[in-house]
């Protein structure tokens, strides 16, 4: 099966979706941008060149520059999604949600119920998250836990390049909102793609081990460390089964449930702030749905409650890594004999 | 080095296999060890088997340890008379230990094949021979269900594992979903590599497809073994076809699925992914209805039996007495007519679930042309 990056994912199922649904159309600021520069042969398609190419396969009509002004655009892509075209806006930094939210959570998560079902808002909001990318405290966030926060959005964090692909042709084929998030330090990522259209449906989890002692579930950039983690538990005789929810709306507790129905122990890994975020969440729904089954406390690993550090050491020191996971694995689950 | 040293090796199963974990030994040092004799469990991300032993020999040192996890193709064991002394052994071990890993070798094995304006994708272990085994897999399979008898083949002849229309890597168009569709595929890999004298196998709904390629043009035929092919005698379990084609999650998925195996534990984590993958793609359960509708509509009076009587190829044909899926032939005039193996304790999934006894069998295919 051929090797793409995420970011490749990326551009390859906004290509497949445009190629399949006349419908669909991509706008945000410097999607177009860039045609003509210097050097510039084609549009620059987005800060990170995520949807390049599309400018020149599918012309002015369907990749549409925006201004620097959210709150319009976003709200000029929810008004479309209800006349009848199916947009794909990229918002950059989902960190700007803050200037286009009304447009979001008061006005497209809510149309399909206000208006009997009658209404559907097929609207794909792409951004990026994530620290690590020294681009400091505003363009840094993970703040997926505002939009989980909401009915009638849909949340979705890719964590490798199948998934990406497979997940943004089901975002784009929704008949509902959906918010898709793509970590700045997975584009470079690469994985086994196929080349044919396919997806990836909303609300299954992944489950990429299976070991009988622990659960850990991670999300996004978090996976790979959980995945790291894993790794090192298995040289401390302790086995563990990771889970990606791949979507935290909805979310797939039930996944999670089951395994730690099995091993008695959960850890959570989550990027985002650690108040109100989808670890507390998820602590929260297993505490309350399987309170019996656990054999010692959930423990969630996340950064510390801080804005983003500029400073790279800070940074650095910011994000939760793989040693951070083992510990707390090794502070809910009791010490075992290797072998065990 | 001495001659009468003979390894046992990490096997590769399959594609995308590069490391496997030693699970449990099957037997001890010093212990007499006969040629098919089970060695070692392995377990790998997508399936568990047994290690079985190539020649005989005593079993002189288990150099891997249970639990541990090592690249295909590295050292297990040791296999020697008596009369060689521990130091050759020793000296044996130390300078095969290590193995270099090939991270991309199996990749230059797969190609594609226009055909009719359709990509067929196959997996062709090379060499220039016009003269090669053609492995057919079954409905919903790929070249990858071959994982445990591709390597086997492709070290005595050349061998060929193709995607079928509608599956793996190939198109996904399957034209009106009859078999005419799918034979045309098999024949437009035969012309395009020149193929002579095709040793056919073909699991299930490519035994059919092998049958009937046969039937079609029978100078290339060497040989033909079907195991547990469809539109024999019998038609497909409806119900089974229905499930597959409805399954959309890992449960429903993994229960379709475990039909397939006498034993349905051995249907792992990653085996339901991979189906479920593939069924995800665009167009595939619409394939897999029409061939469920058309190229396994419920066969015609005498069924595939009454064609290939008098062909003039040798035919072999093996079922598991426990397959759900197609079940073995009941009328004892089919057993007069060929020559059919049923295999005890054994489910659909024949060349899985019994590969050394099936590729044993298959390569004694060759010793009749």
């Amino acid at each position: 099966m051929p090797k793409k990056t995420f970011k490749q994912a990326i551009t390859e199922a906004h290509f497949l979706e445009m190629r399949r649904d006349p419908r669909v159309i991509v706008m945000g600021e410097d999607v177009a941008g860039g045609q003509g520069a210097s050097g510039e042969a084609d549009a620059w398609g987005g800060s990170e060149g995520a949807t390049k190419g599309l400018y020149t396969e599918f012309g002015p009509s369907r990749v549409l520059d925006t201004p620097l002004t959210e709150s319009a655009f976003i709200g000029a892509a929810v008004g479309a999604a209800t006349q009848g075209l199916r947009p794909v806006a990229d918002l950059m930094f989902f960190d700007f949600i803050g200037v286009c939210f009304d447009q979001l959570y008061n006005q497209a998560a809510k149309f399909r119920y206000m208006f009997g079902g009658k209404a559907v808002t097929p609207v794909v909001v792409r951004a990026m998250i994530g620290a690590g990318f020294r681009a400091a405290a505003q363009h840094s966030q993970c703040l997926y836990p505002i939009v989980t926060h909401i009915p009638g959005l849909k949340v979705v964090i890719p964590s490798n390049p199948y998934d990406a692909k497979g997940l943004l042709i089901q975002a784009i084929r929704d008949d509902d909102p959906v918010i898709f998030l793509e970590h700045k330090l997975l584009y470079g990522v690469t994985g086994e793609v196929p080349d044919d259209s396919y997806t990836v449906p909303f609300g299954e989890a992944n489950v990429l081990r299976e070991g009988k002692d622990v659960t850990i579930v991670a999300l996004g950039l978090m996976v790979q460390v959980a995945m790291d983690a894993a790794k090192e538990l298995d040289t401390l005789g302790i086995k563990a089964t990771v889970i990606d929810p791949r979507t935290t709306s909805p979310l797939d507790l039930e996944t999670i449930v089951e395994s730690v129905e099995e091993t008695g122990h959960l850890v959570i890994v989550d990027e985002s702030s650690p108040r109100c975020n989808i670890a507390t969440d998820i602590a929260a729904q297993v505490a309350d749905q399987a309170f019996h089954a656990l054999r010692g406390p959930i423990k969630m690993v996340t950064p510390p409650h801080t804005p983003v550090p500029f400073s790279p050491v800070l940074e650095d020191l910011y994000i939760p890594r793989a040693e951070h996971v083992v510990t707390a694995v090794q502070a809910t689950v009791p010490a075992k004999k290797k072998g065990n | 080095m001495n001659a009468s040293i003979q390894s046992i090796n990490m096997p590769k199963w399959g594609m995308s296999m590069s490391e496997g974990k030693l699970v449990k030994w099957l037997v001890s040092e010093g212990d007499a060890i006969k040629p098919g004799q089970e060695i070692m469990e392995v377990e790998t991300d997508k399936i568990t088997n047994v290690v079985e032993a190539q020649d005989a020999g005593i079993l002189r040192r288990r150099v891997a340890a249970e639990d541990e996890t090592l690249p295909v193709g590295a050292l297990l064991a040791v296999l020697a008379d008596a009369s060689v002394a521990d130091s050759e052994i020793d000296q044996y071990v130390d300078a095969n230990r290590v193995v270099a890993v090939d991270a991309d070798g199996e990749t230059s094995l797969i190609s594609k094949i226009q055909v009719d304006g359709r990509t067929v994708n196959i997996m062709d272990s090379g060499g220039e021979s016009d003269k090669a085994f053609l492995l057919i897999h079954g409905f919903g399979g790929d070249l990858n269900n071959w994982l445990f008898n591709f390597e086997e083949l492709a070290k005595h002849e050349r061998t060929i594992a193709i995607d079928l229309p509608g599956h793996g890597q190939s198109s996904k168009d399957v034209g009106d979903g009859a078999a005419v569709n799918l034979i045309a595929a098999v024949d437009g890999v035969i012309d395009a590599l020149g193929l002579k004298a095709v040793h056919f196998v073909g699991h299930s709904m490519g035994g059919m497809v092998a049958a009937l390629a046969v039937i079609g043009r029978p100078a290339v035929a060497g040989s033909l073994t079907l195991l547990a092919p469809a539109g024999f005698t019998t038609p497909v379990n409806e119900a089974y076809l229905a499930s597959f084609i409805a399954a959309d999650d890992r449960k429903e998925m993994k229960r379709v699925l475990s039909d397939l195996f006498a034993e349905p534990s051995v249907v792992t984590r990653d085996m339901v992914n991979d189906v479920l993958q593939y069924k995800r793609i665009d167009g595939v359960n619409a394939a897999l209805g029409l061939l469920a509708s058309n190229a396994l509509k419920a066969p015609e009076a005498g069924g595939l039996a009454a064609q290939l009587s008098g062909l003039g190829c040798p035919v072999r044909i093996f079922w598991g007495a426990e397959d759900k899926v197609i079940p073995p032939p009941q009328s004892d005039a089919v057993y007069a007519a060929f020559d059919i193996s049923v295999i005890d304790g054994k489910g659909h999934m024949l060349h899985m679930e019994a590969a050394s006894d099936l590729n044993a069998a298959i390569l004694q295919q060759l010793a009749t042309d």
